[in-house]
């Protein structure tokens, strides 16, 4: 019987697992794409430092190699059955049943779907992208960028709250990363578009982590990057494929509007639908956001209702990378204490 | 009386210690999502009345908060009850409610 | 950068529409402001379709207007529209056609209301029977008369004598489609396409070769707004909303512009020609304005029906350069005859609006 069963492969479940095998546990990684990183693999840059998000991830996927820790790719999780003893069972679209003595679940976040904000008008107007796709875009820019409508960029704006802190997408929470992330990307359309326009359009700022502000007083001071505060209440296309904006600039409580070439919509985090599987198959309680909800937020907060079944990063919040990757360590610790204690 | 040609200036602080929040506790009591206002501007934005007149429902929300209820009665008269805010409002308020509440309140409170 | 594959999301927004008996409930204003679509609307339905659709002349307004501009009480306007809801029982009829956007939002209101507020169902029946002796059952179906016609839009496109094609070029006409606000805007599921990109009628502006141009203000109101209207002073806000969409359509150089609402054809139309007396300045190339349609009037003039009997001659810009760059027939010697031929009176042509406005008097 393995000691513990990791479910998802992205820098949660990877960081967990080392720390496991360091240990002295045997540890396994059930990962359902055909390879590990999980959504790390489409970001182009990481805050606050702007490093290549590749060199995190080859890190990682270097150390796994390293232990030798077995891998399970194209393996996804269709149920966990606790059994009488206290152990786990799990099914996969494999022929294989795995045994388990504890889980970790690390099965991360899904983006929101920006299509369900009708009147931003993703996936309706070319020149509306999300903040992932630009970072896919950035990973592979090469000469002049442009707009997906071919024009050149004379104007961007990102919008901030995609899907976050609105109850009529159902998300009342606040998605954490997506504040720095505009900066962050707003920086980097300056540095490459250094005769654009860049706007950000945020209800509030919230620059939480180290070196977030600084970031954000760069953006001010280095890039001219301008911060309006107004949320965006509907966007239009006009004839020549730029889009018309409509917002109210609350600091001097007048409505606005505008035209850009390029419009990116922040979109937030959601929770998986793995963790409504999780639930469904051994009543994990999930929070009212639908994350899955730590059994003590502050004390014990890699554990779950379920005994033996832990979890770490994105599953529980929308986290950042340098959170995910503490709360993954914390995790390691957390499954240790409990497999020493019941072995 | 303009002897000296100056008077005291009449202070422009909001004085929250003699705020008048008799309205507001009306507000509330009535259409408890009026105090979930984040003040992102999102129906101001659209508002049919805001874009062609200086009516703004955002600040009208902080001003009734802060007790400011002078000529609060012209002002609530400029909506026209679209309804769009309501729409758009990430906090889910009933906007549209809380004015006809106001208007009620207003009445109701005796406030000029 | 990749182009995104375009998006459906608009597609989740699907409502049943009934398929035939329905119960008409006409407009309080359109058979002023264009009198023959409600009768087109009949036309095409029973004569065209098959269909049964029944009225009652006891069929009252449903107080939108009223209740809107703040004058009627809620209650009062749930016990009017149940007792529209019971003329329908007494004819054994479970599905609502109603030719008013107004309207239509209303009822669905009110019974979004009942469904959540059912001791208020309670009440209006107890004030209905009070009133009237009168009992009512809900709708099984509620539909806007521009539902029934996008439902029905690709067998009168079968039918149809002409296409939305401009018969000199070859190309697709261009139409800025609008919606009224009660359509959709409330209540998004209870409209084809949901309120941000409804397809009622883009969907028949397609089924009848046309092609949709989606301008800036498109979601816009048309201007009216009720008390925007109906108090004087506040007529700067209406003109000013509606002059607001058409600044916006303007670059696209619409056809003409078609409506599903008894007041948006109406300001849309009548105040094209206030801006050009006020303001000097017309939305089109050659002065005379951009033809403003009903979707009955739309299907008649596909239908190949007579201009003047869909009731055409009643609008402030002459559809003429319309029905001429599609290649209908029509006799312009007809348009201000009455029923029995007899000449009526010829309006003035407005001078403001350049060139000839009225092609018939200049012809």
């Amino acid at each position: 019987m393995i000691d513990v069963l990791i479910i998802g492969g992205g820098i949660a479940g990877m960081e967990a697992a080392c720390t496991l095998h360091d240990l002295g546990f045997e540890t396994l990684i059930l990962e359902k794409e055909k390879q590990l990183g999980g959504h790390l693999r489409n970001w182009d840059t990481l805050f606050p430092t702007k490093r290549k998000a590749s060199e995190v991830l080859e890190h990682y996927v270097k150390e796994i190699q390293q232990r030798g820790i077995t891998v399970y790719l194209n393996t996804d999780v269709t149920s966990v059955k606790k059994q009488e003893d206290g152990t786990f069972e799990l099914n996969t679209g494999r022929e294989v049943q795995f045994k388990t003595k504890t889980v970790l679940m690390t099965t991360g976040y899904a983006l929101f779907n920006a299509e369900r904000k009708e009147e931003y008008g993703y996936k309706i107007y070319d020149n509306v992208i999300t903040s992932a796709d630009l970072e896919k875009i950035l990973q592979t820019a090469k000469g002049e960028l442009r707009s997906p409508s071919g024009n050149s960029i004379q104007s961007v704006a990102f919008v901030h709250c995609v899907g976050s802190r609105d109850e009529k997408s159902g998300n009342h929470y606040c998605s954490n990363v997506c504040c720095v992330t505009g900066v962050k990307q707003a920086i980097k359309m300056r540095q490459l578009l250094p005769e654009a326009q860049v706007f950000n359009f945020y209800m509030d700022l919230r620059m939480y982590g180290s070196g977030f502000e600084e970031m954000y007083r760069e953006a001010q001071e280095q890039w001219h990057v301008q911060f309006i505060r107004g949320r965006l209440s509907e966007v239009a296309e006009t004839i020549d494929k730029r889009l018309q904006l409509k917002a109210e600039d609350t600091l001097s409580a007048r409505p606005l509007r505008m035209h850009v070439d390029l419009l990116v919509l922040l979109v937030g985090m959601e929770s998986n639908k793995a963790a409504a599987d999780f639930a469904q198959s051994c009543n994990l309680a999930c929070a009212p956001s639908r994350f899955v909800q730590p059994k003590d937020f502050h004390i014990e907060s890699n554990k779950t209702n379920v005994e033996g079944l832990f979890t770490a990063g994105t599953a529980i919040a929308p986290l950042s990378v340098f959170d995910t990757v503490n709360h993954a360590k914390a995790a390691a610790l957390s499954v240790s204490e409990y497999l020493k204690k019941n072995n | 009386m303009n002897k000296f040609g100056f008077a005291p200036a009449k202070s422009r602080v909001i004085e929250y210690d003699s705020m008048h929040n008799q309205l507001l506790d009306y507000i509330i009591a009535n259409e408890p999502s009026f105090s979930t206002c984040m003040s992102c501007g999102s129906c101001t934005a659209t508002c049919s009345a805001g874009n062609l007149t200086d009516f703004n429902i955002r600040r009208l929300n902080i001003q009734i908060r802060h007790g400011e209820l002078d000529g609060i009665r012209q002002e609530i008269d400029k909506c026209m009850l679209c309804g769009k805010c309501l729409l758009v409002c990430p906090r889910g308020i009933n906007t549209r409610n809380a004015i006809m509440i106001i208007k009620k309140g207003i009445v109701n409170l005796g406030i000029e | 950068m990749q182009k995104q594959p375009k998006s459906t999301q608009w597609s989740l927004y699907q409502k049943e529409i009934a398929n035939d008996n329905y119960f008409y409930g006409r407009s309080c204003i359109r058979q002023n402001f264009f009198p023959a679509s409600e009768k087109t609307f009949l036309k095409i339905l029973r004569e065209e379709l098959g269909k049964t659709v029944l009225e009652d002349p006891n069929h009252t307004t449903c107080t939108g207007i009223g209740y809107h501009s703040d004058v009627v009480p809620f209650d009062t306007t749930q016990t009017v529209v149940a007792r529209q809801f019971s003329l329908m029982t007494a004819m054994g009829l479970k599905n609502m056609a109603l030719s008013c956007i107004t309207s239509f939002g209303l009822y669905t209101e009110i019974l979004d209301t009942w469904h959540h507020f059912p001791e208020q169902l309670a009440k209006i029946r107890e004030l209905l029977y009070k009133a009237t002796k009168r009992e009512f059952e809900l709708p099984e179906n509620i539909a806007h008369a521009s539902d029934v016609i996008y439902k029905f839009r690709n067998e009168i496109a079968q039918k149809a004598k002409y296409k939305l094609v401009n018969k000199e070029t070859g190309e697709p006409l261009r139409v800025v489609e609008h919606i009224g606000c009660h359509y959709s805007k409330m209540f998004p599921q209870s409209g084809v396409g949901g309120a941000e990109f409804p397809q009622v009628l883009s969907g028949m502006v397609e089924a009848f070769g046309g092609e949709i141009v989606d301008y800036p203000e498109r979601r816009h109101c048309c201007g009216f707004g009720f008390r925007n209207y109906l108090v004087q002073a506040n007529r700067a806000y209406s003109i000013s909303n509606t002059k607001k969409k058409f600044e916006s359509m303007e670059p696209f150089k619409p056809d003409f512009i078609i409506t599903n609402c008894p007041g948006c054809p109406m300001f849309l139309d009548r105040w094209q020609y206030a801006i050009a007396e006020m303001e000097g300045k017309t939305y089109d190339a050659q002065g005379k304005g951009i033809p403003v349609l009903t979707y009955e009037e739309l299907a008649g003039m596909v239908l190949g029906y007579n201009p003047w009997d869909l009731g055409m001659q009643m609008h402030q810009i002459g559809v003429e350069s319309l029905l001429d760059k599609i290649g209908v027939a029509y006799n312009p010697e007809d348009k201000y005859k009455d029923i029995h031929g007899n000449q009526l009176p010829v309006p003035e042509c407005p001078a403001s609006l350049r060139g000839k406005i009225l092609d018939t008097k200049h012809k």
